[in-house]
């Protein structure tokens, strides 16, 4: 119901929205609650367990009920409490948790057989028989229980993460907020004031109170505007903070585009990293209820929502309401309905020293005992001293105190501490390094108390940060007490609930205890207590003080669980935000990507770069077509392939010999100007790291090269040798990866090619490297190969990379070659037993590749030592063979050997396969692999297992070099 | 969390490579017993209170940093760079 | 004259959003310079020019010394001399470099960059990362910034800066 002259919406401006297949009209400014509320709506929703027909409980961000789904034009929000989201035209909302409909819900036959669903049911009955758990009873549970539902495609919504660095990160808006942002900021902190509401003020935009002899509002919005103008202070609105990190760092959810019909490219949300020098919590309190029979009727609401309601958006849920209470708050509220012409019937106060309440009925000593009006309060039941009356209200609004917004203070293992002064948890100061918590947060209730305790939390932090005092004058206003005599829950036979998210009753905790999950942590999860989108914002204290009665221990004894981030829930698509489709991970393309592109290559991603897979021709149906041809090109006439991934370090300086053999296992400072050595690296626990090439290219200058795989980790591996070891000799090395593009020209016509390319014979012996000019340009060529036959890179400065490739493939076409991809390029090696990071995999050692004899004898290296260690050679090894089956199937690679006639356990595992490939010019597919004492058992057959891709194949034991194994083409 | 980099100042914990215990540094000498080098390799206290670590500034200046932290209350004590420029290493 | 055709990373037309402006540019010749062990006065002397403190850029004339990481700066303009006691190598074509000018620049970035840049001052540099690449920002006057990437990651760079743009442009635009 609307009261006229009230709230803060904006009347000129009337919204239309819609809300399970009905449009309703509200006001900008109102949130989805408030307007349902203003066009009577009383069942929002139904429970999660019971399907109970549930109402609007608060107003705020701790919201257990009215969780509703949003329907937008490209994604379908679930579980969007309708006190947070805001009204705007065209906004779509369906109920959750109900079928057909949330007037009559099939499933609510779950509350007539409540007996049976208590706690822990699920546990105890769908246990067995195990089979029918993932086919019949996880789908069942799932669709009945189940919180709101997805629409099944993508969401196609923007969402963003950003930054954000302060001296003072000031969590919280309200009176304590204002008054921390304001004194920080005319000292000159560089402040970030954050508040999850639309607006600033917190609750001095519900309550009546008055500042400096005027409604607080007024100075809200003096304030406010003071700070807007201020160029050191950012104001974050319909921003929750939700967790609190290492060293200064807070998650913080902005709700950018939620409130606002959708516009093109504009965030739905905001992820924000925020990093402060100093932070202050002035995140107010969460009141919290009283458990009794059937206290979860629509109608029954949190006694501080209806001033809100009221005062914010010029609502009231009911025409009679009465208060239940067991402390002073509720005062204030009562005084504000009646003073807004909302007839207040009575309040019912716990306490029996309760004050009077001039013009009002106050049952002092009383409880309310029933509520009654399954779609909507009726009625309530009052008890006083043994005798019980009825009255009809169709609001009742609960207050059992309240519980300071702590949970930041939990997030780096902080624990609070129980007040029994104000019945509740308070921080404990220091819990997060550089925090104060201010005001009610900190338990300081009245306006006065949090004014003072904001303007002292900045003195200090200024204090902290050097930036001066930061004195203020202090504006008046009251300095209300607030006394509280606890009430948990009323006597009764019914069901009273605790936790109404998660359905979860004052029995359900007794139940907990008496089958022995008496520990608060057993507790929580034995009735999901607290485990709810809300995190039992409403009912972790009630619920723990319930325990505690059921054990016959105190609060303090009981414990209480922790929070832990996200303070308010966190969609995972903002914190993915732009990862998906290009911004999945950065991709790293080759100068002759379009070139491949263009003659149709299907790209394969190799860590980030995209390199080609094949290239397709005219005629050929698969890849296998095309890689054979390419295969056989190569060994025929000559192929060209972009190797420019290959990492490259250029190291310089008169150290640099020795300290490429401290790296290297092999000695390489001998090595030759103008010469290349194949070079491998161990790991300082003796197994392999990389391989590569080395080349000296001058008396102090040498270039290395590593796989694709490993340029990256040989970086950092190179920096930390030599930060660590050898800091003192002159030797420094730079990636050159990115400055040079390289291509393999390999083939019986490699040199033919080269020849044309550079207008003269290449002239270099096996191994060789020289400087070149290609077609005008500086270059380097370099006589290796990785395919056995005859070798060259010829690398170019980048930017020329393009144009040399293209050149050079309408060359090799001439000549009756041309492209190979990584397909071919895979062929070719295997055929030669070269080795790739799919046997280097990080437990293989020199020996097990057979390459024991390039650990050098003569001087100390990286890995020398533990490559020595027992176990690390001999024949208990897996060691590096080639296979072919004897038949003409594939095999693959992760299949596993076994002798012929085992059992085919992990125990008589011989060994397994790394690499696999069709040869064309074996004509046989090959497989390389790591066979226990491989290396004396060449000739054997074994057999080669693949459960998962069901290979079952007889092989042959071989030397891993299939093709030229002398090696006479490499060096012709 | 965040680590103060010598050269490059306070940075958010994702420019930073853990490698491992700052037990890496002391590397033995050449021929020292299989022992020293099972416990170089293996051996690490495992403290409720002050550790080192071994940091690389990967997405930063490339330094390797050896950072001292309470494992107990997660904060940095300190944060040194392995090689002192222009002094060198552990030589 | 080269016969080959020399190309830039990205070869694409400059970006404008929300008065920002996002364009790739040449920076000329790229040397890095990474001093031997005590070195670096020598360095100086034989440059002429002073080897940066972390996070700042030296200038002489037109060439611009620019601390690019631990021990090592890239001089930018001319081609180094002989002889320097340093490794030297050259980064010309190793980097792809992109102008951010404008209104918007210190809001874009927040969205990538886990840095405060809103007082950074011009002729400050920072190694750091743009989300997963490696990047070295140059701070030039005006709020403008010089960004520089791996070559390789340029089309990654210029797609996650302009997303981030295009966000920044529909917030302003919202207001
Ligand atoms: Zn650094």
């Amino acid at each position: 119901m609307r009261i006229d002259g009230k709230g803060r919406i904006d009347r000129t401006r009337p919204v239309t929205f819609r809300f399970d297949g009905c449009t309703y009209a509200g006001y900008k400014g109102d949130t989805l609650a408030s307007a349902l509320i203003a066009n009577d709506v009383r069942v929002v929703g139904r429970s999660f367990k019971y399907h109970r027909p549930r109402g609007i409980l608060t107003a705020g961000s701790e919201e257990p009920n009215a969780l509703v789904e949003i329907i937008g034009p490209s994604n379908q929000t679930p579980n969007t409490r309708a006190t947070v989201q805001e009204l705007f035209e065209g906004l779509e909302v369906r109920s959750q948790n109900r079928w057909p409909s949330l007037g009559f819900d099939l499933l609510e036959v779950n509350d007539l057989v409540a007996p049976f669903l208590s706690a822990g049911f699920y546990y105890k009955t769908f246990m067995w028989p195990r089979r029918f758990w993932e086919g019949l009873y996880e789908p069942l549970i799932r669709r009945a229980a189940g919180l709101g539902s997805l629409s099944g495609r993508h969401d196609e919504g923007v969402y963003e993460k950003a930054w954000a660095h302060c001296d003072m990160l000031v969590i919280g808006a309200g009176p304590a907020g204002l008054m921390t942002a304001l004194t920080a900021a005319r000292a000159g902190a560089d402040v970030i004031l954050a508040d999850e509401s639309s607006e600033l003020g917190g609750r001095l935009l519900s309550d009546e109170a008055e500042i400096d002899g005027a409604p607080a509002v007024e100075w809200v919005a003096g304030v406010v505007a003071e700070l807007t103008s201020m160029p050191n202070v950012r104001l974050m609105t319909r921003t929750s903070v939700t967790g609190a990190y290492d060293d200064g760092t807070f998650g913080a959810l902005e709700r950018v585009g939620l409130h606002r019909r959708p516009r093109p490219n504009l965030p739905r949300e905001c992820f924000w990293r925020i990093v402060a020098k100093r932070s202050v919590l002035a995140a107010g309190a969460l009141e919290r209820s009283v458990a009794f029979e059937d206290n979860d009727r629509p109608g029954v609401m949190m006694a501080s929502s209806l001033p809100t309601y009221l005062n914010r958006y010029g609502v009231v849920p009911g025409k009679r309401i009465a208060l239940f209470t067991n402390n002073d708050s509720a005062r204030a509220t009562a005084r504000s309905l009646m003073a807004a012409g909302v007839e207040v019937a009575a309040i019912i106060d716990s306490r029996t020293d309760a004050p009077d309440e001039p013009g009002m009925v106050v049952h002092k000593g009383a409880q309310v005992v029933r509520a009654r009006g399954r779609m909507g309060l009726r009625e309530i039941t009052i008890a006083k001293g043994g005798t019980q009356t009825r009255l009809e209200v169709d609001c009742l609004g609960v207050s059992g105190g309240w519980n300071p917004t702590l949970h930041l203070t939990c997030h780096m293992n902080g624990r609070p501490r129980w007040s029994d002064e104000l019945a509740a948890f308070v921080p404990n100061e220091g819990a997060i390094p550089g925090m104060m918590v201010a005001g009610a947060a900190n338990g300081t209730f009245s306006t006065h108390g949090c004014l003072a305790a904001g303007a002292e939390a900045a003195r200090a932090s200024l204090e902290a940060l050097g930036l001066g005092s930061g004195a203020v004058d202090l504006p008046q206003t009251t300095d209300a007490p607030y006394n509280i005599a606890p009430l948990w829950q009323v006597p009764g036979k019914g069901r009273a609930w605790l936790d109404f998210a998660n359905d979860v009753t004052v029995k359900d905790v007794a139940l907990s205890a008496q089958e022995g999950f008496r520990s608060v942590e057993h507790m929580k999860r034995y009735t999901t207590q607290g485990m709810a989108p809300d995190q039992g914002k409403n009912s972790n204290v009630a619920a723990l003080a319930v325990l505690a009665d059921a054990t016959g221990r105190g609060i303090v004894q009981t414990g209480t669980t922790t929070f832990r981030p996200p303070y308010t829930p966190v969609s995972i698509a903002a914190m993915g935000a732009g990862g998906r489709g290009d911004g999945f991970a950065p991709q790293r393309f080759l100068t002759s990507d379009q070139a491949s592109r263009d003659r149709g290559a299907p790209m394969i991603e190799t860590g980030l770069w995209y390199r080609p897979s094949y290239f397709p021709k005219p005629g050929e149906t698969t890849w296998r077509e095309a890689c054979d041809r390419e295969v056989s090109m190569v060994r025929s006439s000559v192929g060209v392939t972009d190797v420019s991934t290959l990492g490259k370090i250029d190291i310089q300086g008169p150290d640099a010999g020795r300290f490429l053999d401290f790296v290297y296992s092999n000695t390489v400072s001998t090595l030759p100007l103008g010469r290349v050595r194949y070079g491998l690296m161990l790991r300082e626990d003796g197994h392999v790291l990389d391989d590569g090439t080395c080349a000296r290219l001058g008396e102090d200058h040498w270039l290395m090269t590593t796989t694709t795989a490993a340029a990256g980790l040989v970086m950092r591996h190179l920096d930390f040798v030599q930060q660590a070891f050898c800091a003192r000799w002159r030797v420094r090395f730079a990636s050159v990866t990115e400055t040079w593009a390289q291509f393999a020209v390999a083939g019986p016509l490699a040199r033919d090619l080269i020849t044309s390319e550079l207008g003269r014979a290449p002239g270099l012996p096996f191994m060789g490297c020289t400087t070149v000019t290609v077609q005008g340009v500086q270059g380097r060529l370099f006589r290796i190969s990785f395919s056995g036959e005859e070798g060259y890179e010829i690398a170019v400065p980048t930017r020329y990379g393009e144009a040399l490739f293209r050149d050079l493939t309408a060359r090799a076409e001439t000549m009756g070659g041309g492209l190979y991809g990584m397909e071919a390029l895979n062929v070719l090696r295997i055929e030669k037993g070269f080795i790739t990071h799919a046997e280097i995999h990080g437990r293989t050692t020199a020996f097990d590749i057979g390459m024991e004899r390039m650990v050098s004898a003569k001087k100390d290296c990286i890995g020398k030592a533990a490559a020595a260690r027992p176990g690390m050679t001999g024949p208990e090894r897996e060691q590096l063979v080639g296979l072919t089956p004897l038949t003409d199937s594939p095999v693959t690679a992760g299949a596993y050997l076994f002798a012929q006639g085992v059992a085919l356990t992990r125990e008589n595992s011989a060994g397994y396969i790394t690499s696999v490939g069709y040869s064309p010019t074996i004509q046989s597919h090959l497989a390389l692999g790591f066979l226990k004492d491989g290396r004396a058992r060449h000739g054997e057959t074994l057999r080669l297992i693949d459960r998962l891709r069901g290979v079952d194949v007889l092989c042959a034991v071989v030397d891993p070099v299939f093709h030229d194994p002398k090696g006479e083409k490499l060096r012709a | 969390m965040r680590l103060t980099c010598p050269l490059c100042g306070p940075r958010d914990r994702r420019e930073f490579y853990y490698y491992g215990a700052a037990d890496y540094l002391r590397r033995p000498a050449e021929g020292a017993s299989p022992d020293d080098w099972n416990d170089y390799l293996h051996n690490r206290d495992n403290p409720a209170g002050l550790t080192q670590d071994l940091w690389y500034h990967e997405q930063g200046c490339c330094a390797w940093l050896k950072v001292t932290r309470n494992t107990v209350t997660h904060e940095i004590v300190a944060v040194e760079a392995v090689a002192v420029a222009d002094a060198g290493g552990a030589a | 004259m080269p016969d080959l055709i020399a190309k830039s990373a990205l070869g694409f037309a400059p970006f404008t959003l929300a008065g920002t402006t996002l364009a790739e540019v040449d920076m000329g010749q790229i040397t890095a310079i990474a001093p031997f062990p005590g070195q670096s006065e020598a360095l100086s002397r034989a440059l002429g020019m002073a080897f940066p403190a972390p996070g700042a850029v030296t200038q002489s004339g037109d060439a611009r010394l620019v601390w690019a990481g631990r021990d090592i700066a890239f001089l930018i303009g001319p081609v180094p001399p002989d002889g320097l006691p340093a490794a030297v190598t050259d980064q010309s074509d190793g980097w792809v470099s992109l102008a951010l000018t404008g209104a918007c620049t210190v809001d874009v970035l927040a969205r990538l960059v886990p840095l405060d840049l809103r007082a950074a001052q011009s002729g400050q540099v920072f190694r750091t990362a743009l989300n997963h690449l490696p990047l070295i920002v140059l701070v030039g006057i005006e709020r403008s910034f010089t960004l520089l990437t791996y070559r390789s990651m340029a089309k990654t760079a210029w797609h996650e800066i302009t997303e981030a743009m295009v966000k920044v442009g529909a917030r302003a635009a919202t207001g």
